[in-house]
């Protein structure tokens, strides 16, 4: 692949930039469904859902969770904005795994008013463990 | 006449609050740093997501989202963003005389007002005055977070879209350097024109994009986003003038602490002086009294 076929990858995040890399190709899970990215894409733009970002640059693979938000993509560049994000290295899994209990206990209570609101914890606990087990 | 005893004691309490006052800026100006960091760091979202709803904007219809929608004013919230802690000067009655002063000018229009209110020292100052609030929101200042604006705009735009109120302003104090903040009042909803801050960006680019799902359900999608983002810069703001307002206000503290000091210290001094020459002036007169 030649240097200039690069793709621009940026999550954007309301606390910040979360990633600026040149990447080879992109997989995104859109709002209907899972869509991949190479260099010379049509301009594109859709909304996303809590799910995975996956990257491929040579070789490597890396995953960012990527929770709502939209990618705006051009033939060069792929832009995400996201409520928050966070790559798989820095995922705090505790944290998750806690999330995923209440989550759990509150749907299996049914106490729970929100409904939504609790499914939509406990989506973004699961895939946060997801991410952070593959990339270990 | 106080004694020294009660003069050296007012000293020392002086003293004390001089050092708590001094302590008080130094945490606030630590303060206000991390609320500029993350001010940078939301700057690229939002300009981003505005350039985005701007051109989204322009090819849609504007009657086709309610939160566009422009219905007759009978009801206004006001949401009235102030801080939980007090000592930052003039911070808090500036913001709540400004929004005391539209409030009535509403009602002067016959229209009538919801509050909602951040910070506790809004809700202390409402609630003495027997106003009823629709919603409170305390214990954000100092630990803002992008979720706390996000529930925040979500409950007025539920109870927008509901009809609560037809309109929504913001009053927030803005941040405009250390040593100046500006009341300032923003039109949250209807949205009016979705201001693009520029920024870099390729002429035209979003004309021919494929959207999926449709344009119009983005759009949908993402108007309530742009209430977010107005939310969280106003609180963002906000708590970053009440650090700088009370950074000024302890500066001028400590000051006003050093001046007391040096007056006091030269009470003292005389007062101890005083005694002094009282009690030679007895010891002398003892003298010449054993003397005859």
């Amino acid at each position: 692949m030649e240097k200039e076929g690069k793709l621009k990858l940026e999550v954007v995040t309301p606390y910040g930039l979360i990633l600026s890399e040149n990447v080879d190709e992109v997989t995104c899970s859109g709002s209907e469904g899972e869509f991949g990215v190479l260099p010379g894409h049509v301009p594109f733009f859709t909304t996303l859902k809590i799910g995975m970002l996956s990257y491929k640059k040579g070789t490597t693979t890396k995953y960012v969770f990527v929770n709502w938000g939209y990618a705006e993509v051009g033939p060069e560049r792929v832009t995400v904005l996201a409520d928050s994000a966070e790559k798989s290295e820095d995922i705090d899994v505790e944290r998750a795994k806690a999330a995923m209990k209440r989550a759990e206990e509150r749907l299996r209570k049914m106490e729970e008013f929100d409904f939504a609101r609790a499914t939509a914890s406990l989506e973004r606990a699961v895939t946060r463990i997801q991410i952070a087990e593959k990339f270990r | 006449m106080p004694t020294l005893r009660d003069i050296r004691k007012r000293l020392k309490a002086i003293q004390s609050t001089k050092k708590i006052t001094a302590a008080m800026k130094m945490v606030a100006a630590a303060k206000l740093r991390k609320v500029q960091d993350r001010m940078l760091n939301f700057r690229p979202y939002a300009s981003r997501m505005q350039m985005v709803l701007s051109d989204l904007a322009k090819v849609s219809e504007r009657e086709s989202h309610p939160l566009l929608f422009l219905r007759p004013r009978k009801t206004v919230e006001v949401l009235v963003v102030t801080s939980d802690k007090g000592l930052c000067g003039a911070f808090n009655t500036n913001i709540l005389r400004m929004a005391s002063n539209y409030i009535s000018t509403l009602k002067k229009d016959g229209i009538e007002v919801s509050y909602n209110v951040v910070g506790r020292k809004a809700r202390d100052y409402f609630r003495r005055r027997n106003v009823p609030m629709r919603k409170q929101w305390i214990g954000l200042s100092g630990r803002i977070t992008y979720t706390h604006a996000q529930e925040i705009a979500k409950d007025i735009i539920e109870n927008y879209v509901n009809e609560t109120f037809d309109e929504v302003v913001i009053i927030y104090n803005e941040f405009k350097s250390l040593i100046s903040q500006k009341v300032t009042s923003l039109k949250l909803l209807p949205l009016g024109s979705i201001e693009d801050e520029g920024g870099e960006r390729e002429p035209a680019l979003t004309a021919d994009f494929l959207y999926e799902p449709s344009r119009a359900v983005i759009f949908e999608r993402l108007l309530p986003k742009y209430v977010e983002i107005q939310i969280y810069r106003a609180l963002l703001e906000s708590s970053a003038a009440e650090e700088a307002s009370r950074m000024t206000a302890m500066e001028n503290a400590t000051k006003n602490c050093s001046e007391l000091i040096k007056k006091v210290t030269l009470l003292a001094n005389k007062v101890r002086q005083a005694s002094i020459t009282k009690d030679l002036m007895d010891i002398v007169g003892g003298v010449e009294a054993l003397k005859e």
